[in-house]
């Protein structure tokens, strides 16, 4: 027996490959391991889009309330402050204000402004439009990665996939209950305004169509409790949850929960100006298009603190703060693919490809010593060392194992060893032409790989593309086809010629061909 | 052992014949069928709903299609039988948009009363993304191709290339064929399995082209059609093993993997078989239909040779300076 460069490297794969395989195999603690895939662990996959013009006619709405707020607060008389979905249009009824208006108005961004006559509108331009749409997906995502966090999933999968398009995993859900609530704290828009009651008109709310009310400026909204029920409100809202900094869950003097919050600076001197000359009128609170209540307004409320009372259970109170802590959503969000996988079905999956793997495995090896003798032999080591060398890659790179992952490596196996066949038949043949032991090793090998080299690169390319063409699982499946074709080549090639070379003096001693190589001598 | 003791070359040329009609009639039926009942798209290409569930009895499918009618949502759902009596898929052509309401839970509620059950697996995919997944799907095929198709024209000669797409075709067909004959569900899953194919049926033949690239340059002035049949029986105890190999473990899936990989062992069981005969019998006659010229060949080779030695010839001039 003699070392060659061949088998050290072969050794070295070899270790490479249970050192970093064991985390994974004995589910230690330390060490990186092979994660599971959804379909195996169970969990729930989504892929959210945004509705993202939502997001500019929500920004036009805003920029409408604080012309609003500041005409208010400057005594400037406008008149006739409407908005569509992407511009908002008024009249400055003394020209004098003109040029305080103008000032204002060029401080917000994006926007092109034109005045005909005392008409003044503004709108948003396509480029701040299509920045306004990227950051609404951009803030879903942090949003939705704020509102998980809180949750206390290990690892969600937070992710933009495309231009509009969110993607959410969520592994290790174990009940409806847990995907429902997981679902709600996801989707929920969690956009609180603070809207005026129009209290001149609001008697005759129930006998208002929409239309009418849009005509006085005002939307109807109902009550979060009973849908019945409905109000009048002014349809600039006073403010808008971007002024939020905190929200908290507490309890009343009745010890029901609600929820308290905090507005900024510029929130809380609107908040102080419109309370201040409001007395006596109603506030409505305002959660995604539902008033939650509509306390009168008894006083100047400063320091821009507020109350959010309901019906809750300390469950959804929490969440809704976690919800209105973690900003709203500036476009809704929609379904567009849903997986979810049960535990139980995760499990068995799991257990039905290790049954294929194993007896897959198992056929394989018995069919290689059977056919090859101690050539099937060492074949089957290479066959075993390629295994570890997989799953080490797939840990140390942190890939996920998705069932057709596992469909790869049962594949892997059938093919794996197809270069020892490909070797081993060509020393055969060598064998036949007369050729010594050592001869026909060596130009065996050699004449071999080509024909090794150019059907897995084949494979290869195809692999590759799946990768970058596939989704989710086929990605993983591509992942272990590709990792067992280049692990193949390593032990299959240089794996068996190594040993071959270190037993070289004992192959040639042995005149028993039938033993080696499983012919007749 | 030994299957295959080369003693004498095997005439497969004189069977390419038999064997390129019996190949056309299967991929003529193949598309006939394709046409005809047509493939049958499964949620992740159509878009739609599937719900999985098991009872810890065997499943009422017949009480569970009526509790499913007190909903509006399962107008048109199909239940049926999934791997074992106790469980079931429902299909659904619908799918919703909305994240808070799910049809997992509305067919929790629809169940209700009809035993013991336990909802393993939802899926929903829009429409929007069932036609994305649709047209990457397609995408990803034609590219894979197009990838080989370069690589093997630049490895051995356009015909070579040729030769293997039309193998491709051939397998890929008959496997198709052969998903809408049994209506399998086309997924994500049989997509995959049809690229392995890809992969798999072209290992085979690029095996069988090298052995034949070898015997053309050794075997000056021999006949393209002996060359041709002495590579492929000199290969065939390779092609025959490993095809073996891979079938026994292809089969193992296929037997003890589950009903969630049925499809994708199902398509790959077929592929296997497929591509072992067309590696044989389909890409090497083609070889020689599309007038691969031999003498050709080695006048290309010559030169190239002879590039080389210039190249070689170049490069010793300038290393020693005369340059």
């Amino acid at each position: 027996m003699k070392l060659n460069y061949r088998i050290v490297i072969f050794a070295l794969a070899i270790i490479f490959g249970l050192f970093f395989s064991a985390p994974s195999l004995l589910q230690t603690e330390a060490g990186k391991k092979v994660t599971l895939g959804l379909d195996l662990q169970g969990g729930l996959h989504m892929l959210l889009g945004v509705k993202t013009e939502e997001a500019t006619k929500s920004r036009i709405k805003s920029i409408a309330a604080s012309i609003k707020h500041f005409s208010e607060r400057n005594d400037i008389l406008i008149d006739s402050l409407t908005f569509t979905e992407d511009s908002v249009k008024f009249e400055v009824l003394d020209s004098d204000d003109n040029n305080a208006i103008n000032e204002f108005l060029k401080d917000i961004e994006g926007s092109s402004i034109s005045q005909e006559g005392q008409i003044v509108s503004l709108s948003l331009t396509d480029k701040e439009i299509i920045r306004t749409k990227a950051a609404a997906v951009d803030q879903a995502i942090e949003t939705i990665r704020n509102r998980l966090d809180q949750f206390g999933l290990s690892e969600p999968v937070v992710a933009r996939q495309g231009e509009e398009k969110i993607l959410v995993q969520l592994a290790g859900i174990k009940t409806q209950e847990e995907e429902q609530r997981a679902r709600e704290l996801i989707s929920r828009a969690a956009k609180l305004e603070l809207m005026a009651v129009d209290e001149d008109r609001n008697a005759r709310v129930y006998n208002m169509s929409s239309s009418d009310a849009a005509a006085y400026g005002d939307v109807i909204l109902p009550d979060v409790k009973n849908e019945q029920e409905k109000y009048l409100v002014r349809e600039i809202p006073i403010l808008d949850g971007g002024m939020l900094t905190d929200a908290s869950m507490g309890f009343d003097e009745n010890n029901r929960p609600l929820i308290n919050f905090k507005l900024n600076a510029e929130g809380a001197e609107i908040f102080g100006d419109f309370t201040g000359k409001s007395v006596g009128k109603r506030l409505a609170v305002v959660l995604d298009g539902k008033v939650y209540s509509a306390p009168n307004i008894n006083e100047r409320i400063g320091g821009g603190a507020g109350q959010i009372s309901g019906n809750y259970t300390v469950m959804e109170a929490k969440d809704l703060a976690i919800a209105l802590r973690s900003g709203a959503l500036l476009a809704p969000i929609y379904l567009m693919e849903k997986r979810s996988v049960g535990p139980s079905l995760g499990a068995d999956s799991i257990k039905a490809s290790l049954v294929a793997l194993i007896g897959g495995f198992v056929l394989v090896i018995c069919f290689m010593v059977f056919y090859y003798r101690l050539a099937g032999v060492i074949a089957n080591i290479a066959l075993v060392a390629n295994l570890f060398i997989l799953l080490a890659v797939m840990s140390l790179f942190g890939a996920t194992l998705t069932l057709p992952g596992m469909a790869g490596i049962v594949l892997t196996v059938g093919m794996a060893v197809d270069a020892n066949v490909i070797i081993s038949e060509r020393i055969r043949e060598l064998i036949y032409e007369g050729k010594s032991m050592h001869k026909a090793i060596e130009e065996g090998y050699a004449n071999a790989m080509r024909a090794i080299l150019d059907a897995n690169i084949t494979t290869l390319i195809a692999s590759v593309v799946l990768y970058a063409y596939g989704t989710g699982a086929i990605k993983g499946f591509a992942i272990t086809m590709s990792i067992g074709i280049l692990a193949s080549m390593l032990t299959a090639i240089l794996g068996t010629h190594g040993i071959y070379e270190m037993l070289e003096s004992k192959i040639q001693k042995s005149k028993n061909n039938r033993l080696w190589f499983g012919i007749k001598g | 052992m030994e299957f295959f003791k080369y003693t004498r070359t095997f005439n497969f040329m004189g069977k390419s014949k038999a064997a390129m009609v019996f190949s056309i009639l299967i991929v003529l039926a193949s598309y006939a069928l394709l046409l005809t009942k047509g493939l049958n798209y499964g949620v992740d290409f159509a878009g739609g709903t599937v719900v999985q569930v098991k009872y810890d009895t065997t499943a009422p499918i017949d009480e569970m299609r009526d509790s499913l009618k007190t909903n509006e949502i399962f107008s048109g759902a199909s239940i049926s039988e999934f791997g074992s009596p106790d469980e079931v898929v429902i299909r659904m052509k619908t799918s919703t948009g909305n994240v808070t309401t799910d049809i997992g839970d509305l067919t929790r509620e629809a169940l209700k009363g009809t035993g013991n059950y336990e909802i393993r697996r939802v899926d929903i995919v829009g429409p929007t993304v069932g036609a994305e997944l649709k047209e990457k799907g397609i995408m990803s095929l034609v590219l894979a191709v197009i990838g080989i198709l370069i690589y093997v024209a630049f490895r051995f000669e356009w015909r070579f290339a040729v030769a293997s797409i039309v193998a491709l075709v051939h397998d890929v067909s008959i496997a198709l064929g052969a998903i809408t004959l049994v209506g399998l569900d086309v997924n994500l899953d049989v997509l995959a399995a049809l690229l392995t194919i890809l992969g798999y049926s072209l290992n085979d033949t690029i095996i069988v082209f090298d052995r034949i690239r070898e015997g053309i340059t050794k075997n000056r002035g021999i006949d393209l059609g002996e060359t041709i049949n002495e590579s492929v029986t000199r290969t065939l105890a390779r092609t025959t093993l490993t095809s073996l190999t891979t079938f026994f473990v292809v089969f193992t899936l296929f037997m003890f993997g589950g009903e969630i990989i049925h499809a994708f062992a199902f398509t790959l069981l077929v592929g296997v078989v497929v591509g072992t005969y067309s590696s044989v019998f389909v890409a090497s006659p083609i070889l020689l239909w599309f007038g691969f010229d031999v003498k050709n060949y080695h006048v290309k080779l010559a030169a190239k040779a002879q590039k080389n030695i210039e190249k070689q010839r170049i490069r010793e001039q300038f290393e020693s300076g005369v340059m």
